[in-house]
C-alpha cells in the first residue's frame, strides 16, 4: 500500500513585483497511514504554505512551480480543480488556527455540517443531521443537540475550534492538516483539543500533519518531526532522535530557546539575529548568518543528507566537531 | 523586614455594564433585565519586594490583566488599596504622585497595537522623558540612542515608524518606551506571547539583563507556565478573579496543592514528554458574569466535595512560602 502522502521537491513560489518569494523551496517528506508528523518552524518559514499547497489552496500570485504531491499514489499537482474539490473536506481536511476560517458566521452549525456531508456523500438530511450531532459529541461538545442550532458567535473560542475539528472529521478523512489549531487557546483547552485530535486519529486511522511553532506540543503528539527554515526542511527524523540529539544548529538553537525546568533562572540560549527576508535570502545556507558553526563551506547550499536515522541540510551537523 | 516595594490589599475590580435607554424602559415595564457586573478581580492581596520577579498565571478571563492594570495605575480598584513603598497611591498628590506614576510602567502584549503608528520611534521613546524633565529637547536624541542600545535596537533606525520593524523589534521599542522614564517596577502583560520562539528567548534574556542593570522589579503576567517557571521567583495562580495558590516558584511547580494548579501543570506540553496521553480537565472557564458558588473551580474539579459548592475556601498556608485556597488542601499537601 502506498504512503498516505508523498511530497517531493515541492516548490511554491509567490511571483510578486518585488521579486520571487520562495516560500516553499524544495520540500520532501512522506507520511504513512496513521502517522502523526509535526511540522515545526517560525513565522515565515513556509510551514503553513506547505500545508496549503497539499490541500490545493494556493492562490495567485502563489504557484506550485515544481515538485509532486502524491496522495495515496495519486498526483495532486496539476490535478483538475474538480478532483481537488472532491478530495478537500472529504479525503483531506484542514483545521486552521482561526476556526472562523472554517466556519461561516451567518449559518448555524447544523446547516454547515450537513452541507459538508451532503457535498461528498449521498446521504439523506435526517441521517446527515444525526451523523453531524454524533461527531460534535465525539469532539467533546456538551449538549450537542443544542449546539447544533447555535451560530458560531454564540460559542466560545475553544468550542468553535471543536466544531471546526468536527467538520474536518465528518467525512472520515485519510489525512488531516492542522495548522496551529491550538495556538490561540488556553492551556487547559489546548490539552482538550489535542486529546480529541489524538483520539480521533487513532480511532479512524487518519494521518495527521500538525503545523506549529511550539516544539513542546509536537514532542507530546508526533511520531516524526520536520523542522522548516526559510522554505526548506533543515532536519527531519524520529521525534526522540531529533529532540534528544539534534543535528542542525537551527534545531539546537530552537530547543535551547525553550524555557524548561532544567534551565530555571539561567540565560536562555538565543539564536542571533532574525529570520531572513524571504525575498532576499543569503547565498548558500540560509541559516549561515545566524549560525555559530559557519565556515567557508556554508557559502554552498547544503544538500539533504541522510545519516544517523536523520535527514538534514547542514555541512556541520552536531554529530561532528567543527573547527571554525 | 523592610517595606515591600508594592503591596495590594484586598483589591477588587468590578465592571458594571449599565443599562441603555431601551434596557431601562424595558426594565421599568417589567422585563427581567438588570445591570450586569463582572467581578474581574475579587479580593486579591499580594506583596512584591524590591528586586523580585513575580509571575501571575491564569487562563483568559481570569482577571490577570485587570489586576496588572490596577497595579500599573491604569484602572482604579473598586475596593481595596494599592501601596507603593508603603504609601497608599490613591492618597498621593503632587510631585510624589508623579514620581510613583513614573516608577511603575507597563509593557503590553501586542506590539502592533500598543505603539502609535504615526509617530517615529524617536518620539515614541523620547516624548515622555522630555515631558517629565528627565532630559531636554536638545539632548533627547542622545537619550533615545542610549536607551535603544540598552534594549538591543540599532539607534540609526530611530527615524523610522513602527510598521517598519518586525514583531520582536517592536516589542523592544515598547520596552524602551517603558524604560525611558526610569521606572523601578515593570508590569509585563503577556509581553512575549506574540513572539516567535527564538525571539521569545531573546526578549526573556533582555528582561533578565535589564533586571540586573537597572535593579528592576517585575510583575510578569503570562499564560505560559514554562516561561513563568523560568523567570519568576514567586508565582500566583489566578482562577476567575481569585488567587487560588501562590508561593515560591519551586514550591508551586514541584509540589502544587490546588487541583487547578495541578491540572494546569499536567496540561502544559513539555519537551521531555513524548507521545503522551493528554487527559484534560473537563469544561471551560465559567462566565465571570455568573461565577459558580463556593469555590469557583468546583464544577470542573475532580475532587470536589459538598463543601466546595457552598463555601469559598480561604487562602491558607500549606507550607512555608506556599499558600492555597482549597478545602482539601491537607489531602494534597
Amino acid at each position: 500500500m502506498p504512503n498516505t502522502l508523498e511530497v517531493s521537491g515541492l516548490k511554491t513560489h509567490f511571483l510578486m513585483r518585488a521579486g520571487v518569494a520562495k516560500a516553499v523551496d524544495g520540500v520532501d517528506f512522506s507520511i504513512a497511514k496513521g502517522e502523526v508528523m509535526g511540522l515545526v518552524g517560525e513565522s515565515g518559514s513556509g510551514k503553513s504554505i506547505t500545508g496549503f499547497s497539499i490541500i490545493g489552496l494556493i492562490d495567485p500570485p502563489g504557484r506550485i512551480v515544481e515538485g509532486s504531491i502524491k496522495f495515496q499514489g495519486e498526483e495532486l499537482v496539476g490535478a483538475p480543480e474538480e478532483r481537488l474539490r472532491n478530495l478537500r473536506g472529504n479525503r483531506i481536511a484542514m483545521i486552521f488556527q482561526d476556526p472562523m476560517m472554517t466556519l461561516n458566521p451567518v449559518l448555524r452549525v447544523d446547516t454547515q455540517m450537513i452541507e459538508a456531508l451532503k457535498a461528498h456523500q449521498d446521504i439523506g438530511k435526517k441521517e446527515a443531521w444525526t451523523k453531524a450531532r454524533d461527531t460534535l459529541g465525539m469532539v467533546g461538545i456538551p449538549a450537542p443537540d443544542e449546539r447544533m442550532r447555535a451560530y458560531p458567535h454564540q460559542l466560545s473560542g475553544g468550542m468553535r475550534q471543536r466544531v471546526a475539528i468536527a467538520i474536518a472529521f465528518l467525512n472520515e478523512p485519510d489525512l488531516i492538516i492542522a495548522d496551529e489549531p491550538t495556538t490561540a487557546l488556553d492551556v487547559t483547552i489546548q490539552g482538550q483539543i489535542i486529546h480529541e485530535a489524538q483520539d480521533l486519529c487513532r480511532r479512524t486511522g487518519a494521518s495527521l500533519i500538525w503545523i506549529t511553532h511550539d516544539l513542546a506540543v509536537v514532542a507530546g503528539i508526533a511520531d516524526n518531526i520536520s523542522v522548516m527554515y526559510a522554505g526548506k526542511i533543515v532536519e527531519q527524523g524520529n521525534i526522540d532522535d531529533v529532540i534528544d540529539r539534534p543535528a542542525h544548529p537551527y534545531t539546537v538553537g530552537l530547543l535551547g530557546s525553550v524555557p524548561s525546568a532544567n534551565n530555571r533562572g539561567q540565560r536562555l540560549y538565543q539564536i542571533a539575529g532574525m529570520t531572513p527576508n524571504i525575498l532576499a535570502l543569503p547565498k548558500g545556507c540560509s541559516f549561515k548568518e545566524r549560525c555559530d558553526r559557519r565556515t567557508k563551506t556554508c557559502e554552498v547550499s547544503p544538500e539533504a543528507v541522510e545519516r544517523n536515522h536523520r535527514i538534514f541540510r547542514c555541512h556541520h551537523p552536531y554529530f561532528e566537531e567543527v573547527k571554525v | 523586614m523592610s517595606t515591600p516595594l508594592l503591596e495590594i490589599r484586598n483589591v477588587s475590580k468590578r465592571f458594571v455594564k449599565k443599562l441603555d435607554v431601551a434596557g431601562k424602559i424595558a426594565a421599568r415595564l417589567g422585563a427581567d433585565i438588570s445591570e450586569e457586573t463582572v467581578h474581574a478581580v475579587d479580593n486579591v492581596s499580594m506583596t512584591i519586594n524590591k528586586g523580585e520577579v513575580v509571575g501571575l498565571v491564569g487562563e483568559s478571563g481570569c482577571g490577570k490583566s485587570t489586576l496588572g492594570r490596577v497595579v500599573a495605575g491604569i484602572h482604579n480598584p473598586t475596593d481595596g488599596q494599592v501601596f507603593f513603598e508603603g504609601q497608599d497611591i490613591s492618597a498621593l498628590e503632587g510631585v510624589r504622585k508623579r514620581e510613583v506614576t513614573l516608577a511603575v510602567q507597563m509593557i503590553f502584549q501586542d506590539p502592533f497595537a500598543s505603539l502609535n503608528q504615526r509617530m517615529r520611534v524617536e518620539d515614541i521613546i523620547g516624548e515622555a522623558p522630555v515631558y517629565h524633565g528627565l532630559t531636554t529637547r536638545s539632548e533627547k536624541s542622545d537619550y533615545v540612542d542610549e536607551i535603544m542600545e540598552k534594549v538591543g535596537l540599532d539607534p540609526s533606525l530611530k527615524k523610522r515608524y513602527p510598521h517598519q520593524f518586525s514583531g520582536g523589534q517592536r516589542q523592544r521599542i515598547g520596552i524602551a518606551r517603558a524604560l525611558a522614564v526610569k521606572p523601578r517596577f515593570l508590569v509585563c502583560d503577556e509581553a512575549i506571547a506574540a513572539l516567535d520562539v527564538s525571539i521569545q528567548a531573546q526578549v526573556i534574556n533582555l528582561f533578565m539583563d535589564l533586571r540586573e542593570e537597572f535593579d528592576l522589579t517585575y510583575l510578569f503576567i503570562s499564560h505560559d507556565l514554562s516561561v513563568v517557571e523560568h523567570i519568576a521567583d514567586r508565582v500566583l495562580i489566578m482562577y476567575l478573579g481569585r488567587v487560588v495558590e501562590s508561593g515560591i516558584t519551586e514550591e508551586i511547580f514541584d509540589r502544587p496543592v490546588h487541583p487547578y494548579t495541578s491540572a494546569l501543570l499536567a496540561e502544559a506540553p513539555r519537551l521531555d514528554q513524548r507521545k503522551r496521553e493528554f487527559a484534560p480537565i473537563k469544561g471551560e472557564i465559567p462566565s465571570p458574569l455568573e461565577p459558580p458558588s463556593g469555590c469557583h473551580f468546583h464544577p470542573r474539579c475532580p475532587h470536589a466535595i459538598g463543601d466546595c459548592s457552598r463555601q469559598a475556601p480561604a487562602l491558607e498556608a500549606v507550607r512555608q512560602n506556599h499558600i492555597a485556597a482549597c478545602h482539601l488542601r491537607e489531602r494534597f499537601s
